[in-house]
């Protein structure tokens, strides 16, 4: 009798419900196996028709809204998005800008300028060039800043990051990360130095595919990557963006985890604003070609599914993306943008900067990216948080 | 006889407040501001930029209405009361709107850590107006907690959908001695006068104006739709039958003789 107690007790501790609340990697596991071709294959242009005139949609609908079939509707779920985009977040775009504190990095993603095995300048800022930096990029108005660094707990401990924090209060009124994993209790910490947002992208949802494109360092560690934001959520972040990198693998399936993952943050931490990012791959110095083409309009088609199947998601847009197809999403779903973007380190008010992580390719000035929203009939919003 | 609003011991002319949040420029809140006839502005602390000329969202604000900060972002009864003091150290006054919403799908709020917040505040001297899911007996707790007034939602922050807690405002309306501010939710001016009709105290407006193709024109079609329903109100609106009469009468009977 015991034993059979004991056996249900085992049974039930892997139960899939106890995974799912678990972590994210439970809802993934739910599509292992999935046949997504299969499931594309299927779809009608009327499931799509249905699927538009839902007021809430399902993962399905979700899916089907990112299938190749969906493209032809296109312009109806540009015209939905951007309806559900005025009504929860008005006529407004959320600037901030990242600051890039060191590229000391012991990972191998194949795609990363900063990539250890890549033969580049290293730095780090000392606390002095933080001010600096933080005053030239505080005197183009801007409030919000993401600070990075690549991963590295030797040359960018947590105890750096919380003392660069320190100095960046003066400047800002909300302070980003975007650094390598911690624990949570690090988290904690860092929201009780005054960080409240994290940022982080799981790079590539396909857990095989994953190895091949982090194949050394601690960052080959898929599910110690995949959990971070929701230690982050559970460190009482106040701001959680996630992503993944389009172009590592077929972009439909990945942006279809993205947005899976954001809606189990989102259900799980009711408390905690929840944004995607799209960020596609850009060249940098380790010159990896990405495997999947991602069009504009592939782009395009992940936003306005994204924001149809959660119409109060944050989705940052950064200046990876060129100016043209930056100006033309602007109304399209995007709530947030980066502006006046470097992405070496010093790059603001240092002559001697370092290498970047990647090119960026919107290189306008915070001013130029102030004007242009307004152009387009929306306000630039500096200023979206405070420290309490 | 004047039909004035009173909230926090001062006067108003004007029943219908303004949002701030989703306008396309600051610069157009002038105007709004003037052809909406309105006296209360709320600004969200966490937009307000003090050390910015341009992106001061308060320069923007004619000098004659009266501020009233709100405590959006806030997820607990702690964060609101920390933003209501900072506002009110900047200078910002002391009316606070109480906005405590944890949780960010349905942007709900929270009514436990509202009437916390609330409790607190009012002791503190603060004009507290705190944003609700209308039931009864969270608002009562909220005026025993000394709000100025209660201000439920209509339908969800940004849906736009109009009166849909029609019957549960109703209740608050009847059973609360304090002004009944509808906030969030309505979307056309047919439904501020909606909620006018039925005695709402003011209703207050940010997405449906802000946007509307013209915001300007929107702004007085509110106001004047506020205007309507108050008078309306005040007129007696004839009941309205909600279920048919039978043709010969059911208690005809007992008028036989
Ligand atoms: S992507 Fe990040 S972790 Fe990977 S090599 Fe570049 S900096 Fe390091």
């Amino acid at each position: 009798m015991e034993m059979v107690t004991e056996l249900y007790i085992e049974l039930q501790y892997i139960n899939y419900e106890e995974v799912w609340h678990m972590s994210f990697y439970g809802k993934y596991m739910e599509y292992r196996g999935f046949d997504f071709d299969g499931f594309f294959n299927g779809v009608k242009d009327l499931d799509i028709q249905k699927a538009l005139n839902k007021e809430c949609i399902d993962e399905m609908d979700y899916l089907a809204l990112l299938s190749p079939v969906a493209e032809k509707c296109l312009e109806q779920m540009a015209v939905k998005a951007q309806q559900l985009t005025f009504w929860n977040f008005g006529k407004v775009i959320f600037l901030f800008t990242p600051l890039y504190l060191s590229n000391y990095c012991t990972n191998k993603c194949v795609y990363c300028g900063f990539n250890v095995t890549n033969d580049i300048k290293r730095s780090k800022l000392t606390l002095a060039e933080v001010e600096q930096e933080a005053e030239a990029i505080s005197r183009t108005g801007i409030r919000h800043i993401l600070i990075l660094t690549g991963e590295s707990r030797k040359e960018s401990p947590v105890s750096y990051i919380k003392e660069c924090v320190y100095v960046l209060k003066k400047y800002f009124s909300s302070i980003s990360i975007e650094v390598y994993p911690l624990e949570e209790q690090e988290y904690a910490e860092l929201v009780k130095a005054g960080v409240d947002g994290f940022t982080m992208f799981q790079e590539v949802y396909n857990e095989e595919l994953y190895p091949q494109l982090h194949m050394g360092g601690p960052k080959s560690n898929y599910c110690y990557r995949l959990d971070a934001p929701e230690r982050a959520c559970r460190a009482y972040m106040r701001t959680v963006n996630i992503g993944s990198l389009l172009g590592l693998d077929e972009w439909r399936r990945e942006s279809f985890f993205t947005g899976l993952h954001a809606d189990y943050l989102q259900g799980n931490y009711p408390d905690i604003e929840i944004s995607v990012s799209f960020p596609r791959i850009r060249p940098s110095a380790g010159c990896f070609k990405p495997k999947y083409q991602v069009t504009d309009k592939n782009l395009v088609q992940a936003m306005l599914a994204l924001r149809i199947f959660m119409p109060r998601v944050g989705i940052t847009l950064s200046t990876r993306e060129n100016a043209k197809l930056r100006d033309n999403l602007i109304g399209l779903g995007v709530t947030k943008m980066s502006a006046g973007s470097s992405t070496a380190v010093g790059g603001y008010s240092n002559k001697n900067k370092s290498e970047g992580q990647f090119d960026i390719s919107d290189e306008r000035s915070v001013e130029e990216i102030k004007q242009l929203i307004r152009s387009k009939g929306y306000q630039p919003v500096f200023k979206d948080w405070q420290q309490i | 006889m004047e039909d004035k609003l009173v909230i926090g011991g001062r006067e108003l002319r004007s029943r219908l407040f303004i949002g701030t949040g989703k306008f396309s420029s600051n610069e157009i809140i002038p105007s709004i501001v003037k052809s909406a006839e309105a006296q209360v502005i709320t600004v969200a602390l966490r937009r307000i930029d003090f050390e910015s000329k341009d992106e001061n969202i308060l320069n923007y604000i004619p000098d004659d209405c009266i501020i009233m900060p709100n405590t959006s972002g806030a997820r607990n009864a702690d964060e609101a009361i920390r933003i209501a003091r900072l506002a009110r150290a900047a200078g910002c006054g002391n009316w606070i709107k109480i906005e405590v919403v944890s949780d960010n799908r349905y942007l709900m709020p929270d009514n436990i850590e509202t009437i916390r917040a609330t409790e607190v505040l009012a002791k503190e001297g603060f004009v507290v107006l705190p944003y609700m899911s209308p039931d009864l007996m969270a608002a009562k707790r909220l005026k025993d907690a000394g709000a100025a007034a209660v201000m439920p939602l209509g339908a969800p922050i940004g849906t736009n959908r109009g009166l849909r807690t029609k019957e549960l405002v109703k209740i608050l309306i009847n059973e609360i001695d304090l002004p009944i501010i509808v906030d969030a939710g309505l979307g056309k001016p047919s439904e501020a006068a909606e909620a006018m009709e039925l005695g709402a105290g003011a209703v207050l407006v940010n997405t449906a104006i802000a946007t509307a193709g013209d915001p300007v024109k929107m702004a007085k079609a509110f106001s004047l739709a506020v205007k309507a329903g108050r008078m309306a109100y005040f007129s007696g609106t004839g009941t309205v039958k909600e279920y048919a009469e039978a043709s010969s009468p059911l208690t005809g009977f007992l008028l036989d003789k």
